[in-house]
């Protein structure tokens, strides 16, 4: 079992996560140039936050042309596990691996927070060791994460229960006025149809390590290594 | 025989789509004393110059260059404008 973490120009939680998978759960990572194209070795990919190519023309949009971006799109294809963390979330949605798309904060300030969020359902493997409508607190650090998507896309999206993570008050009411960046439906974290690719604004990675104060993170990465414990 | 040409891109959001900045920038427009502006939306605008066979191939690589990286057709509409520049 071996996780991947893609490195783009531009990439900068790369090593934060692999502090998480190599150095707090054990697994084996491997850093990914975005250059290389054979990423077969690899059981789980994360794309991690950032500002890849300068976040260039829009976020996300020139990584999405990567050569390691197609055997990402095979990896997620065959089932196997994609997590898109901030920079990562908006590649994902750029290349078409999750619906719509992330676009200026509406209060148009960078917000650097630690901020509630809710999480939706815990009977996949992401969320497993969350409780259901569990109000966990994550970091954020973005300028772009205002979720974006179409009435069909949005409605296709609650009618799925593709909407993994909201933006909540410290007790769990997702209001507008405990919408962080004006996501629509205060969605923080959104997984494609058949779950296996998540993505999400929010840092788990970055509350992971109970040196720097917090482990709310920490069962994302642990779910899926308990997918491959089953495998 | 090819020819070169000239494009330009207008790439702009959808209607129902936020623009936080365009509300900044009406609203610093106001308080300069322009109270006639009504709104405001900030686009981007990309030139390029490229060779074609002719003006319906160009025009046909540069939609796909649209759809494929320089717009993001779930936030943005776009045109362009071709000029023929010289015969190559």
């Amino acid at each position: 079992m071996k996780f991947g973490v893609i490195v783009f120009p531009g990439s900068n939680c790369d090593r934060d996560i692999l502090t998480v998978t190599k150095g707090l759960l054990s697994v084996p990572t491997r850093m990914v140039w975005h250059q290389e194209t054979d990423i077969h070795d690899l059981d789980a990919i994360i794309i991690p936050g950032g500002f890849s190519y300068g976040d260039y023309l829009r976020c996300g949009a020139i990584a999405q042309f990567s050569p390691v971006m197609d055997s990402v799109i095979e990896h997620a294809k065959e089932g196997k596990f994609v997590l898109g963390i901030c920079n990562g979330f908006q590649v994902l949605t750029e290349v078409g691996l999750l619906p719509g798309a992330l676009i200026r904060n509406r209060g148009l300030h960078f917000i650097c927070d630690r901020i509630p969020v809710k999480v939706e359902r815990n009977d996949l493997l992401w969320t497993e060791d969350y409780q259901s409508q569990q109000v966990i607190t994550l970091p954020v650090a973005h300028g772009e994460g205002c979720y974006y998507a179409d009435d069909d896309t949005l409605k296709a999206l609650e009618d799925n229960n593709q909407v993994l993570f909201r933006y909540c008050s410290s007790s769990g009411e997702s209001t507008p006025e405990h919408n962080l960046n004006g996501s629509m439906n205060n969605i923080a974290g959104i997984i494609n149809q058949q779950g296996n690719v998540l993505g999400m604004m929010p840092h788990p990675e970055r509350a992971s390590d109970k040196a720097i104060g917090s482990t709310d993170g920490l069962a994302i990465f642990q779910g899926l290594l308990n997918s491959m414990a089953v495998v | 025989m090819a020819s070169k040409y000239h494009a330009r891109i207008y790439v702009t959001l959808r209607s129902s789509v936020l623009d936080p900045a365009g509300t900044a920038v009406e609203s610093g427009l106001k308080q300069m004393g322009y109270t006639e502006v009504e709104s405001v939306r900030i686009g981007k605008y990309i030139e390029l110059k490229l060779t074609a066979e002719d003006e319906d191939e160009a025009k046909q690589h540069l939609d796909q260059m649209c759809d494929r990286l320089l717009a993001n057709t779930v936030i943005e509409n776009y045109c362009f404008e071709l000029t023929e520049l010289a015969t190559v």
